[in-house]
């Protein structure tokens, strides 16, 4: 131990190591995925051809990627249309779940009142909601919409209204000292305290957006009227075509993939200066 | 007891009683004379209604009974409180933090820049304006919490326990600042604490107080005069006055009992 005072290393043997590690683990988290899922089809790929297992039980990676390429024409409209249904539903699920729970912070009458219908609607399976809207309402984009809608609302407002409360109290205090609206206890307090949770919900409505179109598509796009990504799907079993059953499945995948990561990438956007959910640990 | 002749009173508490839910009697007939410039502590054992007192006084809650007055008009910002978390907005800035009672106000950021500029500067944080609070230590946060109460240069601070969850040195510092942004301000300090010495070092005022039901036991006055330092800790004077108020907290307690 012969260090002399600026000898001292950067780096002792501990911080090196962790280095080493956090580099590892950024490039392994992309690499490992990848190399699972290039298995996984390899795999798939091997079991279908070595065993000889018919198309119409189990399609091979090869027709099925085939069928992405060659049926895109029809695919890809399909999937506009699941992509604008769940968008929608997500956003008319934000700002109804956002207002109502905005309404029912302000007023407890209003919680008090209305809080157990949204509770209905949310326990009431939309599956059988479904066959009922397409009777009531004519366009089936607008009942495969509700249904969407129906779904994702709750988590929103469930959420935000947790959010909305979970403000600290003495800050609620200070904010009464100083004389605080109402808009500005809800604008500058209750809000941002609402927000991480608020993002939270958002996450898991945007996943259950896509099943609730997804539903009301297997329910209501039957009759014909062409709709999106699962219709096709349906439809494609009726004719036994399996490789295009396989290839609406993997574009649904995809799309809540991506539905996923963008709710994520927002939520990490927004909360990544303040928020503890948001922060890598240094230690 | 010269230093504080010719204080004229400030708040003047007259038998107040708070009674909560019909049955938890938290204060007891409370009467108290907050003269403008004392240096006030407020000293007893858990539950003597300490806390409750501040939010009387700070209007959070209005007694049963009794009266509270105040001499002179109370505008906006003439009242500052610290609690004992520091209570800081995490999405905001310690800047933005400080700027929140201008804010509530409808003062702009850049109007009110100056002030906050010079708050921060009075607790020790210019260098941590643009930083989040969760980037600070606590006696750190605890200052910010401090500035924000300061900001509007407020005719009274209420402070309820800040320094209790920190350590020895931290508070001494702390301590000391607090008396120097006081003689700064030249504002009136009501400070809430369990710690003898602490209220002996700080103020010029000690009420010490009983629990069940709350009340106030006895008055002792620190006439030591200001500005106090490091040194008062160890004098003798000091002693002499731990001990006095030491006797009078265990007879509160005693009384309690
Ligand atoms: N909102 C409330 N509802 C009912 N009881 C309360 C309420 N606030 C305080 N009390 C009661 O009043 C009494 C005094 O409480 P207070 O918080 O003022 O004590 P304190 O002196 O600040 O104690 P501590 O030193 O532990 O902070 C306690 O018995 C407490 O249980
Ligand atoms: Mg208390």
């Amino acid at each position: 131990m012969n260090l002399s005072d600026d000898a001292v290393p950067a780096l002792d043997k501990e911080e090196e190591f962790r280095a080493r590690r956090n580099r590892i683990n950024r490039i392994a988290k992309w690499t490992l995925p990848s190399l699972v899922m290039a298995l996984s089809l390899l795999a798939w790929h091997l079991y279908v051809t070595l065993n000889d297992v018919p198309h119409y039980v189990l399609p091979g990676p090869v027709p099925v990627g085939k069928s992405i390429v060659e049926d895109w024409a029809l695919l890809w409209p399909a999937m506009l249309t699941t992509s604008r249904l769940t968008i929608l539903a997500l956003f008319l699920a934000v700002t109804g779940g956002v207002a109502l729970a905005v309404a029912f912070t302000q007023s407890r009458w209003a919680e008090m009142s209305f809080f157990p219908y949204a509770v209905i609607l949310q326990v009431t399976p939309v599956v059988a909601i479904a066959p009922l809207l397409q009777i009531y309402v004519d366009s089936a984009f607008v009942a495969a919409l509700l249904c969407a809608w129906i779904v994702a609302f709750f988590p929103i407002l469930s959420n935000t209204t947790t959010g909305l409360k979970s403000a600290d109290h003495n800050l609620h205090d200070l904010f009464t000292i100083y004389g605080a609206t109402r808009w500005q206890r809800l604008r500058y307090l209750a809000a941002p305290s609402a927000l991480p949770y608020f993002l939270g919900g958002l996450r898991i409505a945007g996943g259950l957006a896509l099943i609730g179109a997804v539903v009301a598509e297997f329910v209501i796009g039957r009759a014909g009227t062409g709709l999106g990504l699962a219709s096709t799907l349906l439809e494609a079993s009726y004719r036994f075509n399996f490789g295009r059953l396989y290839a609406a499945l993997i574009l649904i995948s995809i799309l809540g993939i991506g539905i996923f990561a963008i709710t994520s990438l927002i939520s990490h956007l927004m909360l990544r200066k303040w928020h503890e959910s948001a922060l890598t640990r240094e230690i | 007891m010269t230093a504080r002749h010719g204080r004229r009173p400030l708040l003047t508490m007259s038998r107040v009683e708070k009674t909560f839910g019909g049955e938890t009697v938290a204060l007891k007939d409370l009467s108290l004379t907050v003269n403008g410039g004392d240096f006030l502590s407020l000293l007893g054992p858990s539950g003597c209604g300490k806390s409750t007192a501040l939010r009387l006084i700070a209007g959070l809650i209005h007694p049963t009974s009794g009266r509270l007055e105040w001499s002179g008009e109370r505008g906006a910002g003439d009242l500052g409180i610290v609690f004992q978390e520091p209570t800081l907005m995490p999405w905001m800035t310690v800047s933005q933090n400080v700027w929140l009672p201008y804010r509530l106000r409808g003062k702009g950021f850049a109007e009110a820049q100056r002030d906050i500029d010079a708050a921060l500067e009075l607790v020790g944080l210019a260098e941590f304006t643009e930083a989040y609070p969760r980037e600070l230590s606590g006696g750190m946060k605890m200052r910010v919490s401090i500035a924000r109460a300061m900001v509007t240069r407020p005719r009274l601070i209420l402070l309820d326990e800040p320094f209790a969850a920190l350590d020895e040195i931290t508070r001494f510092k702390l301590n000391d600042d607090l008396l120097e942004m006081k003689a700064a301000l030249g504002c009136t300090v009501i400070f809430v604490t369990h710690s003898v010495f602490e209220s002996v070092f700080l103020s010029d005022r000690v009420i010490v107080m009983a629990a069940r039901p709350g009340r106030v036991i006895s008055e002792l006055g620190i006439d030591t005069p200001y500005p106090r330092h490091a040194d008062f800790r160890t004098s003798n004077e000091y002693a002499a006055h731990t001990r006095d108020v030491s006797n009078a907290l265990g007879e509160a307690m005693g009384a309690a009992a």
